[in-house]
């Protein structure tokens, strides 16, 4: 076992990707995803990965491992029989979310199905009011009868949630004490433990999604270390989390629903890591593939991250058509956006792209494989943004007239010919996304000028220029291994644990011993957390406290120092707020009391440092002998586009668009107003041409 | 400019006022803007036509933004335009409906020239007055009122406006800090149009607002074009405050255009239920957005083939100096009066009757002895929404209201108020082919040491949804001490300490007949405990061995 060998694998809907890195060198490989027994792909791939590398999987001295397994067992409902025990009079909580519609003008609107269906919800008499005092005690003895009741349901997991139970957590763990001798067999899952945070529909629903998917995942889990011992790999295998870091497959076993959305956290930590290479601290990263776009904000080479996202959408892609999870998650957004996403014109004769996706069959029109209506892909080729001959390496022939029937008739009602149709089409699903990343930039208080691109995923390189004028965006890196992003991320990441808790703390009411414990304590569980994966490495403890003037309902993060943790008083505390207060929306508002109510600490090892880009020498100012007819939006014509294999550029060499660099995996679109500049590590750097 | 770069440009129009509406949610105070969603943002062209709207909680909002901005530029004066002026009024007639909603306008300049406007509206916490309540005889005893005038001057706030609201109203930090959260969102909403502008490098804003009013005129028409030529009436009684409100429309379809006359409709109420025309508008408009042309965005052409009418000193066209503070009461069930008149020309298109308004309550705590912290507690929780034609109305889900409820473990933070219960109320869904929507059970009191006055904003007590093509009707609302001591279903009431109010929030009324319900989903419903096995065999027929059956398949832990 050789601890410089290490394997990065990404479990994604359609591909399995499995990364080697050894002494420098990287080997990676693309495996179909084998749904009935996930861990099969992983050691193809880790035997093709090998045999590329010429060493032994025995010699491998870490795998890196995340996965879409959970989200899609949630997505497609496949959990386990799952129990949910709660606080008497909260029997539907999970049922009733927001009380809201999330789409106003759909008379026949339907709400998604709770997790778990009513009868598989049970309250017991009990309750904890919002100082943590308890009003109503816990009877061990209903419990107990509680837990006779359940043994006929034959559960296979049970969700513990009470109100306030993130101030005091006794009741829940009574419950546990009691399941735990009475059913032995069956997982159990408590809200204090899983998401100890205030807002009961997040935290309960939070809670029930780790009990509906711990079976499946305890299961997989173990599965995937015995195959890897069995095939000789029987290195420490970690998990990557969703809010970007790794844990011990313990851990992932105890709390799987901190692996959802670990491939996409994944890409972000690839991107911040280039990030890093190039000393660059605004970037906004952009994964485009067949379905679905993702945009991320990644500042000071930190993705963004957040407490809350929604899993499972059912309404095209819809803000609150999903479930929320409350838990520590590089924050993103994801539209119905990608190659295969599909156009009609509506009742306003403009054009809409999306969500709905041609998917792998029968595909774009272009495939050939029987689909008529247009997608992006097919808009794509008759703008010329892809060589018909040579799209994925040439293994599928696109077909050009399939895609002009399909965009002729797209613009018929419009009296638009194929190619403005197609124009039309690129520029809305470019202006989809372009929204999605300025209304995410408003979101947390971004201007994107002064940003930078990082773009990878198949479809991305086509677009991202594109988005860049949109965006005003003069900088924009295409890295290699683009395709394997998340794989290679997940070998950038650093062992990380984030422990949050949810207390209310006015700073007229501030209580400096209260304080000082409350972040020792916090301190001291996600630091035990990293400490299980890595005995030796320094680990480091950030502070960060959720701020906001009483009143208001949205808190903004404010981070402390080891120091200021340690010696906290609410003058500098009110100080550090004010100072990002105002940053944020221009002014402080005056003689308001301010409120903590989440305080956060996360324990992390260092980040794999980037070594610096070595300096781009002098290169050549390259003139390619083939040519294609490209579509520049901007310009709204067509250009004559050189046509330049990526493999061929040479670090400093230079192309002046309009051009297409071309490779197996996608094209990069150079538009007239940019130019692209090969760098030492293979990135292709593009900047706007100053006029 | 090209068809493509103006498909380009509606689009970002609407992410500008997107962003707009999120830019005033992250930097409110009020609950109800930022916890509930009760708020609006939209960008007009120079004439102050409405060219897009956010999508958010309030359809209470639609037209009342859309005649919002003329009011101002006439009550302004077009020639005082300045750049860097902000507007402001809270006036119910020419804003939104009652004094809590203020409206802010800012004049969008580019280049030197006036291009257009922004504006936005948020429900704050406080007006002063008589709080937020029924019990005021006129407008004036409902808080401090501002006309249509300048917030800022070129730039300069005035200062005495401010001095003058600051002076009037209970949390004076609060409502000055939502008027700035206000005005900052025009602000970022002018600072995307200005970009927009110099990308698509236009002199104003006429061109892209004729393609978005012509293009949403067209669609409009088109959909009225296909309906049938017919006019029918709807009727609805409800609660009122001391008598009951009999609620009457005529809906008439022409060619071109759809008309809802209110006239038959009862009179002002003594009590703050009234409504303003504006609201009334939006409300009517809504129903038949929802079920006309759902997908037209709002703008000033998509509108305006919806003309609703109501004669003057009715309760739903109440003129000044009526009291208006709970309009949203009788504005919600609007859409239900005019979803019982356009059921008779369109079938199997609009939902039964549901719990319609919002089933709001104020609690004031107060300790019982010496001196202690006072509360505010306000909460915002739905009833069942009435049963569609193919699908079971949507459980303890807000109808028309868009806006969401809060937390229960939030809303213990606010006060020394404690929310027993928060659950579904089984068998308040009206039988039927589709069942409706189920209520909710609510208990809640005072903290130990604190006794409170409740103050209610419930309708449907003695008036429920009514079923609809042979559907039974929701259950009614009841409301009550937990000893059994009585409370009514509007006013403000005295809750000692130790006490509980018990609620059950009304539910949706059934559509069809209960007879051809699948059997299959009686059977889920009975598992679930949305209906009882007495409902079971009563409204569906089930019998006694299938009772049995189902409730051995639960306790085996299958789902039906």
């Amino acid at each position: 076992m050789q601890h410089d060998i290490r394997m990065g694998v990404d479990i994604g809907g359609t591909f399995t990707d499995v990364v080697l890195e050894s002494a420098g060198t990287s080997h990676s490989t693309k495996v179909l995803t084998t749904y009935a027994a996930p861990e099969d792909a992983i050691i193809d791939g880790m035997h093709q990965v090998c045999a590329k590398a010429g060493i032994a999987p025995a010699q491998i001295g870490q795998i890196i491992h995340g996965t879409t397994l959970a989200t899609n067992a949630l997505i497609e409902r496949r959990g386990a029989r799952t129990a949910l025990i709660t606080t008497q009079g909260f029997r539907d909580v999970i049922e009733m979310r927001t009380e809201s519609r999330f789409e106003q003008y759909d008379l026949n609107l339907q709400l998604p199905e709770p997790l778990l269906p009513r009868q598989h919800r049970f309250t017991l008499a009990e309750r904890v009011d919002a100082q943590g005092n308890v009003l109503i005690p816990l009877d061990r003895a209903e419990v107990v009868a509680m837990a006779d009741t359940l043994a006929s349901y034959n559960f296979e997991s049970i969700a513990v949630g009470l109100i306030h139970a993130y101030l005091n957590p006794d009741h829940e763990k009574m419950i546990r004490d009691v399941l735990a001798e009475k059913l032995p067999d069956v997982m159990v899952s408590l809200s204090s433990e899983v998401s100890p945070q205030m807002r009961e529909y997040e935290r309960f629903n939070t809670t029930v999604a780790n009990a509906y998917i711990k079976p499946l995942m305890k299961s997989y889990l173990g599965r995937l270390k015995t195959r890897l011992a069995d095939e000789g790999a029987d290195c420490p295998v970690f998990l990557m989390h969703s809010g970007g870091g790794i844990i011990s497959i313990e851990n992932a076993a105890e709390f799987p629903v901190r692996l959802v959305e670990s491939g996409p956290a994944g890409g972000a930590v690839f991107a911040a890591h280039i990030a890093a290479r190039y000393g660059l601290d605004k970037i906004l990263s952009f994964d485009m593939g067949g379905t679905t776009a993702k945009i991320c904000l990644i500042k000071n080479q930190t993705p963004k991250t957040a407490r809350v996202f929604e899993v499972a959408r059912s309404y095209r892609f819809k803000k609150g058509s999903g479930m929320p999870i409350s838990i520590p998650v590089i924050d993103m957004v994801e539209i119905g956006a990608g190659g295969g996403s599909l156009a009609h014109v509506d009742a306003m004769r403009q054009i809409r792209v999306g969500p709905e996706s041609a998917g792998s069959e029968p595909g774009p029109a272009c495939y050939g494989r029987g689909g008529a209506r247009p997608a992006v892909t097919d808009a794509d080729l008759l703008l010329g943004k892809l060589d018909p001959d040579n799209f994925a390496g040439g293994s599928i022939k696109l077909h050009k007239d399939a895609s002009k029937a399909a965009l002729s008739a797209l613009g018929a009602p419009l009296d638009m010919d194929a190619i403005t149709a197609a124009y039309g089409l690129a520029e809305v699903v470019d202006e989809n996304m372009a929204n999605a990343a300025r209304v995410h930039a408003v979101e947390n208080g971004e201007d994107l000028a002064g940003y930078t691109m990082i773009a990878f995923g198949g479809a991305a390189p086509l677009h991202a220029g594109r988005l860049c004028e949109k965006l005003g965006i003069t900088r924009l890196l295409v890295p290699t291994g683009a395709g394997v992003g998340s794989a290679i991320g997940f070998l950038r990441a650093p062992f990380s644990f984030e422990a949050t808790r949810s207390v209310y703390m006015k700073l007229s009411a501030f209580d400096s011993g209260q304080v000082r414990d409350l972040l020792a304590a916090l301190a001291a569980e996600a630091t035990g957390f990293v400490r299980n994966c890595d005995a030796k490495a320094p680990i480091e403890a950030q502070y960060k406290v959720y701020m906001r003037y009483t009143g208001q309902g949205w808190e903004i993060p404010v981070s402390l120092t080891a120091d200021q943790a340690q010696n906290p008083d609410a003058a500098s505390f009110q100080a550090l707020f004010e100072a990002d207060y105002a940053s944020l929306f221009g002014r402080i508002v005056t003689g308001m009391d301010i409120e903590i109510t989440v305080w956060a600490v996360n324990a992390t090892t260092a980040s794999v440092s980037a070594a610096p880009l070595a300096e781009t020498p002098a290169g050549r100012q390259v003139t390619a002998g083939d040519h294609r007819a490209l579509f520049d939006p901007a310009l709204a014509r067509m250009t004559d586009a050189q046509v330049v294999p990526r493999a061929s550029l040479s670090p400093g060499d230079h192309v002046t668009g309009p051009a297409l660099i071309t490779e197996d995996e996608t094209t990069i679109v150079i538009p007239v107003s940019r130019m692209a500049t090969a760098r030492p590590d293979g990135t292709i750097d593009i900047t706007e041409i100053r006029t | 400019m090209s068809n493509v770069a103006n498909q380009v440009m509606w689009n970002r129009l609407i992410s500008i006022v997107e962003e707009q509406a999120q830019a005033l949610v992250r930097t409110a105070f009020s609950t109800s803007v930022r916890e509930a969603g009760d708020l609006s943002a939209g960008v007009y062209n120079a004439e102050g036509l409405m060219l897009a709207q956010a999508v958010t909680g309030t359809p209470g909002h639609v037209n009342a933004m859309a005649d919002a901005v003329p009011h101002f530029i006439r009550r302004i004066g077009r020639d005082t335009i300045r750049e860097g002026d902000v507007y402001i009024t809270n006036d119910p007639w020419e804003g939104t409906g009652h004094l809590h909603d203020f409206t802010v306008v800012t004049p969008a300049f580019h280049q030197g020239r006036l291009a257009g406007f922004f504006a936005c509206t948020a429900h704050v916490v406080d007006v002063g007055g008589r709080g937020f309540g029924a019990d005021a005889a006129s407008v004036y005893e409902e808080g401090i009122h501002i006309p249509i005038m300048r917030f800022a001057d070129a730039g300069t706030v005035d200062a005495t406006l401010i001095g003058i609201i600051r002076s009037n109203v209970r949390e004076p930090d609060q409502v000055i800090g939502d008027l700035y959260a206000l005005a900052t969102c025009n602000e970022i909403g002018q600072r995307r149009l200005t970009e927009m502008m110099g990308e698509f490098a236009l002199d104003d804003l006429t061109g892209i607002g004729s393609f978005i009013l012509e293009n949403s005129r067209r669609a409009t028409l088109e959909r009225i074009a296909a309906l049938p030529r017919d006019t029918a009436t709807g009727a609805m009684r409800i609660d009122g405050f001391d008598v009951p409100i009999d609620l009457c429309v005529s809906l008439t379809i022409n060619g071109d255009r759809i008309t809802c006359d209110f006239t038959g409709t009862s009179g002002i109420d003594k009590k703050g239920i009234n409504v303003p025309l504006v609201y009334t508008k939006a409300y009517a408009c809504y129903a038949l957005k929802c079920a006309i042309a759902p997908e037209i965005p709002n703008n000033a052409a998509s509108l305006a083939p919806f003309e609703i009418t109501a004669p003057e000193g009715s309760i739903v066209n109440a003129v000044h100096p009526a009291p208006v503070a709970l309009r949203h009461i009788i504005g919600h069930m609007i859409p239900d009066v005019v979803f019982d008149a356009l059921d008779k020309i369109l079938p199997a298109t609009v939902p039964a009757e549901g719990a319609g308004c919002l089933c709001n309550f104020q609690v004031s705590l107060r300790p019982t002895t010496g001196q202690g912290r006072r509360a505010e507690v306000l909460t915002f929780n739905s009833g069942g929404a009435g049963a569609r034609p193919g699908v079971d109305g949507l459980n303890a889900t807000a109808f028309p209201s868009g806006v969401m409820t809060m937390p229960v473990e939030a809303t213990e933070h606010t006060g020394p108020v404690i929310i027993w219960r928060k659950e579904l109320r089984p068998d308040s869904g009206g039988a039927g082919q589709y069942r409706g929507g189920l209520g909710q059970y609510m208990e809640v009191g005072p903290a130990a040491g604190f006794e409170a006055d409740f103050s209610a904003m419930f309708d449907r007590v003695h008036h429920p949804a009514r079923g609809r093509q042979g559907g039974a009707d929701g259950a009614a609302t009841t409301i009550a001490l937990d000893d059994g001591g009585v409370m009514q279903g509007k006013g403000k009431q005295f809750v000692p300490a130790g006490r509980r109010v018990m609620l059950g929030l009304p539910g949706g009324a059934g559509y069809g007949d209960p007879a051809s319900r699948d059997p299959e989903l009686v059977k889920r419903d009975l598992a679930r405990g949305y209906i009882s096995a007495k409902a079971a065999m009563r409204d569906y027929g089930l019998s006694e061995a299938d009772i049995a059956a189902i409730e051995t398949q639960v306790t085996k832990g299958d789902t039906a």
